[in-house]
């Protein structure tokens, strides 16, 4: 009430109330975003173990996807973001089922590559929209009207906590067991009965298509995309929020991505040289903290058990 | 009643005859010592059964099926459990969740059942009815990797023992074991083959296999160089001279 009394008497704070909301929104819609494809890149290389420095890829085809199916053949936002996923995924599986089937040193070369090609296509063939990239591409109405931006936000967080139940679920069954032993040690997970190809490929489809959905929900917030979106820096970005976070943890990646992803917005210094940056940090992480910020090992985890067991022994 | 039938199995490496045509057979509730020099090919043999690389000539028939051509997931689905000579646990994951990877391997084969939990009342007690066989009780919680290799070694055993198998491949087991150590894991080895499980034993302690097995089987150099009970080979001039050199 004393807020909207306040604004009404002075219009000109109005706008710049509304440019900070929008710029925020932004921004927050971003980090969503980022923790999305943080949390997806984690279903592959900290729960399966298995590199990736193309994730970027999956993102891209996702992106390409949505927008080529919503500005070009007309399908509606509720189809085109759903069928990112898809596809992304089933690209995932015709690509991950013979790369994973190489050693572990080949695989990061290996999704590097299709980072890479993946990226060229976009760029030059002309179906893609080559360097132009493609756009026309809005935000999804619903009830008769486009969605605003808060809306747009509240969409995807939706769709985030449905797919962070899912990996709960996953934590819980059979193959999150598979995967754990998967990445401790193929061949004695071999030796237990778990098919340790199929289940590479299977965090390599769910990570992929996720991904995709990612690129769906950001072609759509961006309306307008061009392959450098999709680059092998960015891949290097969403890994260094994954490791950063915590790599394997649930919450690490999504950590990640907030702190990551807010630093650049801080200061501008930071946005331009934000690779660099990214790069000392995870090199300084891979050096002093190897689990991430959320890892068991942990400066922050212990800090934290030390204070719970204080006041569980107090209380 | 024959569990195993190995017939004439050969494995090169670039040329070089790591096993060269060897045939034996194992049964259950028999514990078979395979007993060899360094670089006899042992340990390839354990390979060649459990399906981490194919055998370059001869046949693997377990139960009357064969094994040639199956990946190591799905020879340990049909029953051969393993331990590995340099030990394997899952190093990070605890005693339990060691344990609990292996007796997922009936549901592995589905996608639907393997999206199922894994913490099921049932299979928790036999978790821990496992852990207890071995005693690794009171290590239940522990992270693999802070294990001494005495307790490593058991957890190995407790995992291939949750495939429910009907035979079991151990790779030097009492290697770098205290006298102690090795005797325990003797005695659980004997329990084992009273289960009916038919049980592979590489060892290079003599004492440990001239006092386990009823039949030894001697490698050297890839080939079978005898066969028999331990007396047998005790005085067998082709083995005595496979581990101390010819006369000069």
């Amino acid at each position: 009430m004393f807020l909207s009394f306040h604004l009404t008497l002075h219009p000109l704070r109005l706008k710049v109330l509304k440019m900070i909301s929008g710029y925020l929104i932004t921004i927050l819609i971003t980090i969503l975003i980022y923790a999305m494809l943080a949390h997806s890149l984690n279903l592959i290389t900290g729960h399966a173990g298995q590199i990736s420095l193309g994730h970027a890829a999956f993102f891209g085809i996702g992106a390409y996807t949505s927008a080529m199916l919503y500005a070009e053949a007309g399908f509606p936002f509720w189809i085109s973001v759903p069928l990112a996923a898809v596809v992304a995924g089933i690209v995932g599986a015709l690509l991950g089922i013979p790369c994973l089937r190489v050693r572990d040193d080949f695989l990061a070369i290996t999704t590097m590559g299709i980072n890479f090609v993946v990226e060229a296509i976009f760029l030059y063939i002309p179906f893609f929209g080559g360097a132009m990239g493609i756009g026309g591409i809005n935000l999804p109405k619903w009830f008769g009207r486009e969605m605003t931006k808060p809306e747009y936000f509240f969409l995807i967080l939706v769709a985030f906590v449905l797919l962070l139940l899912l990996d709960r679920q996953l934590g819980r069954s059979w193959i999150g067991l598979a995967w754990a032993s998967v990445r401790e040690d193929e061949q004695a997970a071999g030796a237990m009965g778990v098919d340790v190809v199929r289940f590479k490929v299977l965090a390599f489809i769910l990570g992929s298509a996720i991904a995709g959905l990612a690129g769906g929900f950001y072609a759509h917030f961006l309306t307008f995309i061009m392959p450098q979106n999709f680059g092998f820096g960015q891949s290097i970005v969403i890994l260094c929020m994954v490791v950063f976070g915590g790599i394997g943890t649930r919450w690490g990646p999504i950590v990640g991505a907030v702190i990551l992803g807010i630093l650049p917005e801080i200061s501008r210094p930071i946005m331009e040289y934000r690779i660099l940056i990214y790069g000392v940090l995870l090199l300084a992480m891979m050096r002093f903290q190897p689990g991430g910020l959320l890892g068991t090992e942990s400066i922050l985890s212990k800090a934290f058990r030390r204070t719970f067991n204080r006041l569980s022994s107090s209380g | 009643m024959i569990l195993l039938e190995v017939t004439k199995l050969s494995k090169e490496f670039d040329g070089l005859r790591a096993l060269d045509g060897v045939s034996f057979t194992a049964e259950g509730g028999e514990i078979l010592g395979i007993i060899g020099p360094n670089g006899a090919g042992k340990t390839t043999l354990f390979n060649l059964i459990s399906g981490i690389y194919p055998p370059s000539g001869g046949e693997i028939n377990f139960q009357g099926k064969s094994l040639l051509r199956l990946k190591p997931y799905q020879v340990s689905r049909l029953g051969i459990g393993r331990t590995f000579q340099i030990v394997r646990p899952f190093q990070n994951l605890d005693v339990e969740t060691n344990v609990l990877v292996a007796f997922g391997h009936h549901v592995y084969s589905s996608l639907w059942k393997s999206a199922g939990p894994f913490r099921q009342p049932e299979i928790q007690k036999e978790v821990r009815a496992l852990i207890d066989k071995v005693g690794l009780q009171p290590y239940f919680k522990k992270i693999a990797k802070n294990l001494p290799l005495g307790f490593k070694k058991r957890l190995e055993i407790a995992r291939a023992l949750a495939l429910q198998p009907r035979l079991l491949l151990l790779d030097e087991p009492s290697a770098g074991l205290r006298f102690e150590e090795s005797a325990q894991l003797m005695e659980l080895i004997r329990q084992v083959r009273d289960q009916g499980i038919g049980v592979l034993l590489i060892e290079h302690n003599m004492h440990v296999v001239m006092d386990l097995c009823k039949r030894i089987v001697v490698l050297d150099h890839g080939s079978k160089i005898a066969e028999g009970a331990p007396e047998e080979i005790r005085s067998n001039s082709l083995v005595i001279q496979a581990y101390l050199g010819k006369e000069a």
